[in-house]
């Protein structure tokens, strides 16, 4: 099983990252979990939201400790927390300018992407939770990019969902380790 | 067709597939994407009413209205709405009416926590409902239908109790039972009496004292003996789906020859089978036990399948000034039928405190003296 955590604020999407993760990966036939963790229920307050990706079915429901991989919609938040529990050859995902090395983030693997820049080009807004799943999915290999745009075009109405995959696909070719 | 759906989602979408007359609402969180959902598939035609009532009182009283005129009936709370509809689930117990409600499980304030725990309906453990508790998004679908048939059966009204969260917001892969196999389970809702003006009769009548415990001795021995209904409504269901859940009261896992046993309700059994898996491969003779039906309490049932074995009660709820609900009967059970069990008691996960697997193989590490523990975890 891998597991996931996002880090965002609360109103960046976090939880529908998550959410739109376990869509993409469902299609290939194999199982997934979404969960978000709410604490105070406001825009800017720190989110966490998980993802199960599993050959078998999930039967575990709790939060994750101790992820495979961690995806930082937002650099801005505290290093340490997000870092918690990461596993010695655990990858991050980070949506930033800074070269990995000025995140603050220890990992055995640092992905970085300017998924704010990606967002604010095609989306007009600094939404990136979508175009963030891109560069999972090139980090990671978990999930292919069709599977990702499919869910994409699956939650959004057209127009909307066209933006948001020419983000994700602009994501998945622009993170680099 | 198994699709990856946010649990209250599916949950909304069994509900109209069941084909209800009213549906009344009030959003509470964690019960509010099920509200939501349905609301949003009667705009666009899916449910023949949906009431976005001004309060849950409101909404427990459109649903004994809807089903004392032989309406099926649906509606979905939390914590304290659920609390807030106290008084009326009497009235609809205590009419024989068949109203079936999901109650997102969460703990009560004070102080306010909007996360889960089970405090909400084993409070309301005494109001003469059925109480079936789920352990995954599935379990929660498949026990919907089966809720209907069995409250409208046997005239006793239900509620299906999934975790808030744990399972309303988990998206995860669901078969949503559609309209064409449950028209095949589930038939036409016909109370034996009900309200018509062509033919009009009182109901939630005044009782005299000389009338009064006879109409609460009838509801307690029909609520002792739904357990038969249970188990035929869940064996019918698994004959079409090919999905079962232990006998329909409760499911053991890896249960025969443990000698120590987890027995809990809700998704942390899901945990429990992954702790008992862990502690297995290392040679622990270690099981779990599901309760899915909390009322009626199936305590001789239970009593002889936990005989000989040590059990750790773990409860996420508790009676102030009092032993934990679940732990309290199962003991008086035991006693009455199978004194052979060490039965602790663990109380645990109040207010979303996380219950992980690693919880779980400590609390059955913890039980494996001779003594009976009474613990926080």
């Amino acid at each position: 099983m891998k597991e996931i955590r996002f880090h965002g604020r609360g109103g960046q999407g976090a939880v529908t990252a998550a959410e739109l993760l376990a869509v993409s990966v469902g299609y290939s036939g194999k199982f997934s979990q979404a969960f978000p963790f709410f604490g105070v229920e406001r825009r800017g307050a720190p989110v966490m939201s998980f993802c199960r990706i599993d050959e078998k079915p999930i039967r575990i429901h709790q939060q994750v400790y101790e992820p495979d991989v961690i995806v930082v919609l937002d650099s801005t938040l505290d290093p340490n927390m997000m870092g918690k529990g990461l596993k010695a050859d655990g990858i991050a995902v980070i949506n930033t300018k800074l070269p990995a090395a000025q995140t603050g983030i220890s990992a055995s693997k640092i992905y970085t992407v300017d998924a704010t820049g990606i967002a604010l080009r095609n989306l007009g807004r600094p939404i990136i939770n979508t175009a963030m799943l891109g560069a999972l999915g090139k980090a990671t290999g978990l999930v292919g990019l069709e599977d990702i745009i499919k869910a994409v075009r699956e939650r959004f109405p057209q127009m909307l969902a066209d933006k948001n995959a020419r983000a994700v696909e602009e994501c998945y070719n622009e993170v680099k380790s | 067709m198994k699709k990856t759906i946010e649990g209250s989602e599916a949950m909304a979408e069994t509900v109209q597939n069941c084909n209800p007359d009213v549906v009344a609402c009030f959003p509470i969180t964690p019960s509010t994407h099920i509200a939501e959902d349905l609301d949003h598939i009667y705009s666009n035609g899916g449910i023949r009413d949906f009431i976005p009532v001004e309060s849950e009182l409101s909404a427990i009283s459109a649903l004994i209205g809807a089903s004392a005129t032989g309406g099926r009936s649906f509606s979905t709370t939390s914590s304290q709405g659920l609390a807030l509809m106290h008084e009326a689930l009497f009235n609809a117990a205590g009419m024989r009416l068949s109203p079936v409600m999901v109650v997102a499980n969460r703990a009560l304030s004070a102080p306010l926590n909007i996360w889960n725990d089970h405090q909400d309906s084993v409070s309301e453990r005494d109001s003469g409902w059925l109480q079936l508790f789920c352990e995954t998004n599935q379990e929660a679908c498949d026990a919907i239908p089966q809720a209907f048939k069995i409250a409208e059966s046997i005239a006793i009204p239900v509620m299906v109790c999934v975790d808030g969260f744990y399972l309303t917001h988990a998206v995860e892969q669901v078969d949503v039972p559609d309209k064409e196999l449950i028209a095949k389970y589930l038939p036409k809702f016909s109370p034996k009496v009900k309200l018509d003006s062509q033919n009009p009769i009182t109901m939630g009548a005044y009782a005299f004292p000389s009338d009064y415990q006879d109409f609460r001795k009838d509801l307690f021995d029909d609520l002792n003996n739904s357990k038969a209904d249970i188990m035929r409504a869940h064996d019918e269901w698994a004959k079409l789906t090919g999905r079962k859940y232990g006998n329909g009261l409760f499911e053991g896992y890896r249960l025969e020859d443990a000698e120590f046993v987890f027995l809990g309700m809700g998704s942390v059994m899901g945990n429990a089978k992954e702790a008992v898996d862990r502690m297995r491969a290392k040679g622990e003779k270690v099981g779990a036990l599901k309760l899915r039906s909390f009322r009626p309490f199936p305590g001789e049932e239970l009593a002889k399948a936990i005989a000989g074995k040590k059990v750790a009660v773990f409860e996420k709820a508790i009676s102030l000034g009092g032993d934990a609900p679940i732990y309290t009967e199962l003991t008086t059970a035991a006693l009455e039928f199978h004194p052979n069990v060490v039965i602790s008691s663990f109380i645990g996960g109040l207010g979303g405190k996380d219950v992980t697997v690693e919880v779980v193989v400590q609390v059955l590490q913890k039980i494996k003296g001779q003594e009976p523990l009474k613990e926080w975890v």
